[in-house]
């Protein structure tokens, strides 16, 4: 309550971020048929992780939080365009994108 | 009067003869053992022959050199076995007057039964294996008796009853033979396994295995006591004497375990003579009398052996009754000879236990040597009631075996009475001095026994050389030994070859005689006719204190030879041998049929009897057959137990928790990032639980 | 009221309604276009938090590239979309709850600190560092000076990732010719040309012998 009045601060955006992250998790277990949506659910993960690092950043006045955004932004890119081109190749031979068929280190 | 010192007049027996004798058999042994082609049947037995007539000569000269010479004891050790840790042990030669009577007595029985076996084993396809044999046995005895030490005595021992196991199963096609070998061996064991503990108890409270040293400490371990059982003191001189003599128990056979002599003679006669009756059963008598600064130190030891030997003596005397194979008969009655001696040594009469052992060498060995003359014209038929009226076609080895009878019933004159009637009386005067109830009974045992023996003894000579010829109709019927030798033509029985009959006379002689010329020397202490006293012939040998010194009590009452035998016509004994005599003649002789209803009548007995009173269930079914199953349970335990569920258990263990931990690897994403998310959760959660 | 923490919870709840669609619909497309909207509302955000040019980064990599290579992928691929839906509806419970745990967890860690946050308005700290300069600029100055060699490396992250996509889904057309610079340019003379000495006249033949010369 006492969060509403005083404006807006950090604990806002982790909250945030903590509550964007555990919809991707749910997502990560509940998402059984489709890889698609699992890559879809990891990128939520890393904006996440992003909104925190820009919530310390505004806090604390260090640049070093948004430059670190900088670099997952850029990795995040690199990423997933690599785990598409996996899917695709996955896809080529497969003919499905069910997660459920990947299970060759099934022991 | 002569004492020790002077006697040594710079005369010493020398080291070499010593080795010739013991090295002579062994010689002929290997050569007819190992190089049998070479030399061929006659060479076997020549050579064979030759090395144990060098031992025999050299034996004889040896014991002159002790008696006669007044040579002094011989003690030294020649060569070195082996020193472990603490422990030395030498081969080494003791050799003083009890030995020296131990050697001649060995080495002329031996040599005759070579002889002997020239004829008996003629025709057997092992001849040349059985001189092999016997030469060697004759080694291993001449290295037990001649020993100086424990091990040595201990070598000698298992040799022996190696040897015996050979000789035993020397038809080892036959599957009885086979049977009684390894129960010999198996129950010889038993009495080891005591021996062996006897031993390491020497080994552990002396020190030593030396007899000099063992013997001189005697004195330190009077008294002595140990717990064996938590709370239990024993006596040490107890212990070990007692352990000592489980080992007689065995080698000499007495109750319980005498269960073995009976089926040895499944062996051929002449190891029989040489073997089961003059020397390696007699081996257990002979250490107990060497043993015996030890076991002077033990009244309850000494009990024990007068109890045990009482027993043998006149029970299995009593199985002898009922035998029906001659050899049989004989066997059971060196068992009952064998309690006398034991009897003897645990009265305290070492001397006379010796001494018997001396005069039924040559008595035993003669009769066991006339049945085997029995048995060979016979054409190997062992079954009395086959024979009978032998008498006209076998003189010699009817009135040699007539003579060996006499001596073994104990007539006054012959050797056996001698000796048997010393170990009465000392018996006699034992339980007159102690008192106990063992002494009573160890008395009234060898008394009764008197009776037994002259029974039996007479029986088997009734039933063999008298009456009908009952060999004649069942020659009819009856073929049933696949023997080659056929060729004998009508089943005429007739007397021996000479090299057969030959040893018979030859031990015939001694059997009269020797107890006679030597009962003065060699036990009391004086000169042939009981004149002047000397040095009693087992001095330093045998050492009794004064107080339980039987014979020496026995000594004082002697008066020479014909006295003692004269005397002997009036003792209870005589009466008593006289008795079953007379029972003999009336029952196999004079009305056979009255036998016949003995047997019907007394049938229960009769049958007890036969039964050797469930000895022989009790070991083979009970102990053997209880190892056995021990055995089959640990087996059990094995496969179910440790193999099932250690070795096998384990396994499927593994293999079942592998299979329940393997559903974590399920391959699928989603459950590994699952997994990922259960760790974080608890991770936080230890994170708030700790976090201030 | 305060306008800045309005629009906050406005976006932050339009934020976490589309990633909750994400992960729920049905149709991947829509799902992609739900993400979109998800990254959309989150740089709005990250704008109110005074970080605008990630704000802006973000719409234009990620919406702009990321999301459009996403859905390039979903609509090139054939997917039957019917099969996808199973086993929802029977672990849904489980996610929940997960989730949920996860989240009250993480709201607990920070929810004590967050009551006694200085918002940002009046944050000194953050006065003192930003003072008059833009976002950009001030991003810029420690991007290229302190984490110049970190910002050299996300280069080469970016061209390797390009040339394993590009490797892992390389096909080659069977029957296509080529050509082959590398072969091209290792030819010699004597794969092509060969030099043959001949006479310039031949004794005549056999009348019917076929004339076979190679004009000079």
């Amino acid at each position: 309550m006492t969060a509403l009045a005083t404006g807006l601060a950090l604990g806002h955006f982790l909250a945030l971020g903590a509550a964007l992250f555990c919809i991707a998790v749910a997502g990560i277990f509940l998402n059984r048929k489709n890889v698609i949506v699992l890559l879809m659910c990891i990128e939520l993960m890393l904006l996440a992780v992003n909104i925190n690092f820009i919530g310390f950043s505004r806090q604390l006045g260090d640049p070093a939080g948004q430059v670190f955004v900088f670099f997952i932004l850029t990795v995040a890119a690199a990423e997933a365009a690599i785990g598409l081109a996996i899917l695709v190749t996955l896809f080529r031979n497969r003919r499905s994108i069910d997660v459920a068929d990947i299970d060759s280190l099934k022991g | 009067m002569p004492d020790a010192n002077t006697l040594h007049n710079g005369l010493m027996i020398s080291k070499s003869v010593l080795l010739a004798i013991v090295l002579a058999p062994l010689l002929g042994a290997i050569v007819a053992g190992l190089f049998r082609k070479q030399v061929g049947r006659a060479g076997a037995a020549g050579v064979t022959i030759a090395g144990v007539a060098v031992s025999c000569a050299l034996s004889c000269w040896v014991l002159w050199q002790l008696v006669g010479q007044g040579a002094p004891p011989f003690n030294e050790n020649v060569y070195t076995w082996f020193k472990v840790g603490g422990l030395e042990s030498h081969v080494g030669f003791m050799v003083d007057k009890l030995t020296a009577m131990m050697m001649v007595v060995v080495t002329f029985v031996s040599l005759l039964v070579h002889v002997y076996t020239i004829g008996y084993m003629a025709e057997d396809d092992g001849y040349q294996r059985f001189f092999s044999y016997i030469s060697l046995f004759t080694f291993s005895m001449l290295m037990l008796v001649m020993a100086n030490n424990f091990m040595q005595l201990f070598f000698g021992w298992e040799a022996v009853g190696l040897v015996s196991y050979l000789l035993i199963g020397f038809w080892f096609k036959r599957p009885t033979a086979v049977f009684a070998n390894l129960k010999a061996f198996l129950v010889n064991r038993v009495g080891d396994f005591g021996f062996i503990l006897g031993i390491a108890a020497v080994l552990y409270w002396f020190g030593t295995l030396d007899y000099a040293t063992v013997f001189a400490n005697a004195p330190t371990i009077d008294g002595l006591t140990v717990a064996v059982f938590s709370g239990h003191e024993w006596s040490v001189a107890t212990l070990i004497c007692i352990c000592l003599f489980v080992g007689a128990m065995g080698k000499s056979a007495q109750v319980p375990l005498h269960v073995w002599l009976p089926d040895s003679m499944e062996g051929p006669t002449p190891i029989s003579a040489l073997i089961h009756a003059a020397t390696m059963v007699t081996a257990g008598i002979f250490m107990v009398a060497r043993m015996s600064p030890l076991f002077e130190l033990s009244e309850t030891a000494l009990n024990l052996v007068l109890f045990i030997g009482a027993t043998t003596a006149f029970f299995t005397g009593l199985i002898g009754i009922v035998q029906n194979d001659i050899k049989r008969v004989i066997a059971y009655s060196t068992l009952s000879q064998l309690g006398y001696m034991t009897v003897a040594l645990g009265v305290s009469a070492y001397s006379a236990a010796v001494y018997h052992l001396m005069t039924h060498a040559f008595f035993k060995a003669l009769l066991f040597l006339c049945a085997g003359s029995v048995i060979i014209a016979m054409h190997h038929e062992q079954d009395m009631r086959r024979m009978g009226g032998l008498r006209k076609y076998m003189p010699v080895t009817f009135w040699t075996m007539l003579v060996g009878t006499l001596a073994l019933v104990g007539t006054p004159f012959f050797s056996g009475f001698y000796s048997k009637d010393t170990i009465i009386e000392a018996a006699a005067e034992h339980a007159h001095e102690a008192g106990n109830w063992v002494a009573t009974y160890g008395y009234w045992a060898v008394l009764l026994g008197a009776f037994v023996t002259a029974f039996y003894s007479f029986r088997l000579l009734y039933l063999t050389f008298f009456g009908e010829e009952r060999f004649r109709q069942i020659a009819h019927d009856d073929h049933a030994h696949a023997h080659a030798h056929e060729h004998h033509g009508a089943h005429e029985p007739h007397e021996s070859p000479w090299v057969v009959t030959l040893p018979l006379v030859l031990l015939a002689i001694p059997s009269v005689v020797i107890g006679f010329l030597t009962i003065g020397p060699m036990l009391f202490g004086s000169d042939v006719m009981g004149h002047a006293k000397q040095l009693p012939f087992f001095l330093g040998a045998i050492d009794v204190p004064a107080a339980r010194d039987v014979v020496g009590k026995l000594a004082a009452e002697f008066h020479g030879p014909v006295a003692f035998a004269l005397h002997g016509f009036m003792a209870p004994a005589f009466w008593l041998a006289l008795a079953g005599f007379a029972l003999a003649t009336a029952m196999y002789w004079w009305k056979p049929e009255l036998h016949h209803k003995a047997r019907r009548l007394f049938s229960w007995p009769v049958r007890v009897l036969e039964d050797k009173y469930g000895f022989d269930t009790l070991w083979i079914d009970g102990f053997a057959g209880g190892g056995l199953r021990l055995g089959k349970l640990s087996r059990k335990a094995d496969e179910r137990l440790i193999d099932g569920l250690f070795v096998n258990g384990s396994a499927r263990l593994v293999d079942f928790s592998a299979g329940l931990l393997r559903r974590t690897q399920s391959g699928y994403l989603y459950h590994y990032a699952f997994a990922m998310i259960l760790g974080l959760i608890g991770l936080l959660a230890v994170l708030l639980r700790y976090w201030h | 009221m305060d306008y800045t923490l309005l629009a906050f919870y406005a976006f932050a709840v339009a934020a976490v309604l589309s990633a909750g669609a994400v992960v729920g619909v049905r149709n991947p497309v829509q799902a992609a276009l739900f993400l979109v909207l998800t990254f959309f509302t989150v740089a709005c955000t990250w704008i109110l938090a005074g970080a605008e040019f990630l704000g802006l980064a973000l719409v234009v990599v990620y919406v702009g590239a990321v999301m459009v290579l996403f859905l390039f992928v979903v609509m090139m691929l054939d997917i039957d979309v019917a099969r996808m839906r199973e086993g929802y509806v029977r672990y849904l419970p489980v996610g929940l709850l997960v989730a949920v745990a996860m989240l009250a967890e993480m709201l607990a860690l920070i929810g004590v600190r967050a009551r006694s946050a200085v918002p940002f308005a009046d944050n000194a700290a953050h006065a003192a560092a930003a003072g008059d300069v833009p976002n950009t600029t001030w991003l810029a100055r420690a991007l290229f000076t302190d984490f110049l060699l970190p910002f050299e490396v996300a280069a080469v992250i970016l061209t390797v990732a390009v040339v394993a996509a590009v490797m892992l889904t390389l096909r080659r057309r069977v029957g296509a010719k080529h050509q082959n610079p590398l072969e091209q340019g290792r030819v010699r003379a004597s794969d092509r040309f060969r030099m043959v000495k001949m006479e310039a006249t031949r004794k005549p033949a056999a009348p019917d012998a076929p004339a076979d010369e190679v004009a000079p």
